[in-house]
């Protein structure tokens, strides 16, 4: 069965970012600036994907301000017929750089939020007077109209400021917000004693949404990821590996997720050697996890296999070591007692300090 | 929705037709919404100056059906549209 084309994609334009955010979603090996896609790549890139299907592109990084022909790539993006979303902090857009993506047809701005006060957000991005140049960022966005969604990444550390992010939103025009609590992968995996919420938090926050979802019905619209570890069944793999998005990272390998290469026996196909429908089509990595046919039990006869796919490949390699096993957040996974023991002891390392993330080249990470 | 209510499509949410799958969308912040063809007629309708009265008679006569159902699967389409901050709605 051939399977659909793809909706979405994400552009990693570059790994490179002022913001050292110790969760940061970019795998640990960073892409140098010296191996990134150029403008024409990334503009023929930006077709072969509207060819295939693609109608949304999500450009992402690192810092996507970071490449200095950003206002190229979105009026690139536009002229393919994709609708544009710009995922940033913020940091690195002024003013007039705001109004060039606007007349080069930027659709939509997520900008993230590390915190609701300077202390907060300056100590989570590394970045000092990070969070008061957001608010500045903030205010042109709103002033030129652009749609926004807020992206406040919580954990262990801010999750008592959902209720403040939640005003803040409201504040800035915002029509969505999406409450994302960390998910493990990245650099967040090496950060689980410092960032892992507790139990307590993990339910405070999804009674927050619940009530603030009534509240703010048709106002502001609430997207949810809850605390993953504490839950009894796993997220839901994307619309299913391979199914409806694919991501291009800043050297042109093109991956089934973020996360992809931290399963070591796939293969990945760059769009410099092979066109992005082949790879979608026929790629190694894409077929590897694609449908219902790869699973073992419990997911092979269970009733929720086309609701979460057996959830996250990653998370599945990641602590189990088998990127074809049940995801151990399942309460049907053999291993989910000590999942669930393991991220109650992260949960109380109190005095565990943040090992941020570091471009490669720079200082090493403190000792764990 | 009441018939004097003026909807409109926001900024950053816009049809599109899909020459890939051969459908109408409707793309809006991370989200692409697939139109039945009634879905679409209602849309395309919405023009940020008409009131919804006035769209529903339009339909009504350009499909020769009873304005009653026109008005009801017109307002619950648009209203959860609305919901979604997909469709502004002026008074
Ligand atoms: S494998 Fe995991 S990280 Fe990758 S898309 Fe699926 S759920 Fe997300
Ligand atoms: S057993 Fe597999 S398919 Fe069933 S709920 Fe758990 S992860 Fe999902």
């Amino acid at each position: 069965m051939k399977p659909p084309p793809p909706i979405a994609m994400l552009a990693e334009l570059t790994h490179r970012c002022p913001l050292s955010c110790p969760y940061c979603s970019n795998p640990v090996e960073l892409s140098r600036q010296d191996a990134e896609l150029d403008t024409d790549t990334w503009a023929r890139v930006f077709r072969e994907a509207a060819d295939l299907g693609v109608l949304q592109l999500h450009l992402s990084g690192g810092e996507p301000a970071s490449r200095r022909d950003l206002v190229d790539l979105v009026a690139a993006a536009r002229e393919a017929g994709l609708y544009t979303n710009l995922i940033t902090s913020g940091i690195g857009l002024t003013e007039k750089r705001l109004a060039e993506l606007d007349a080069a047809g930027l659709d939509h701005v997520q900008l993230s939020l590390q915190g609701t006060n300077p202390e907060m957000a300056d100590e989570i991005g590394g970045y000092n007077g990070g969070f008061k140049r957001k608010m500045q960022v903030a205010g042109w966005i709103g002033k030129i109209g652009f749609p926004l969604t807020l992206n406040a990444v919580l954990h262990r550390r801010n999750l008592h400021q959902l209720p403040r992010a939640l005003e803040m939103a409201q504040e800035m025009g915002a029509r969505r917000i999406e409450v994302a609590t960390v998910q493990f992968h990245g650099w967040a995996l090496k950060n689980r004693d410092a960032l892992m919420p507790t139990r307590e938090q993990a339910k405070e926050a999804t009674r927050i949404v619940t009530e603030a979802r009534r509240r703010l019905k048709g106002t502001l619209v609430i997207d949810y990821v809850p605390a993953d570890y504490h839950e009894d069944y796993p997220k839901r793999c994307m619309g299913g590996w391979g199914t409806s998005g694919l991501n291009v990272i800043p050297d042109g390998t093109v991956l089934p997720c973020h996360a992809a290469q931290s399963i070591p026996h796939l293969t990945f196909d760059r769009v410099q050697e092979t066109s992005l429908s082949d790879i979608w089509y026929a790629g190694a990595a894409f077929n590897a996890y694609r449908g219902t046919e790869w699973m073992a039990e419990p997911c092979k006869s269970c009733d929720r296999k086309t609701i979460d796919f057996g959830g996250c490949r990653c998370q599945a390699m990641a602590i189990v070591g088998d990127a074809s096993a049940t995801d151990p957040v399942c309460i049907k996974s053999p291993h989910h007692g000590a999942l669930q023991a393991q991220a109650d002891a992260h949960a109380s390392q109190d005095d565990a300090v943040l090992i941020y993330r570091t471009m490669p080249g720079k200082a090493a990470e403190p000792a764990q | 929705m009441e018939t004097t209510d003026i909807p409109a499509l926001p900024r950053g949410v816009r049809l599109h037709h899909d020459k890939v799958r051969d459908a109408w969308v409707l793309l809006a912040p991370e989200r692409a919404v697939t139109l039945d063809p009634v879905g679409h007629a209602i849309l395309t309708e919405v023009d940020g100056a008409r009131s919804f009265g006035e769209i529903t008679r339009a339909l009504a006569e350009r499909y020769n059906a009873p304005i009653e159902q026109i008005v009801n699967d017109s307002a619950g389409f648009l209203d959860a549209l609305r919901d979604r901050r997909f469709l502004d709605v002026t008074a």
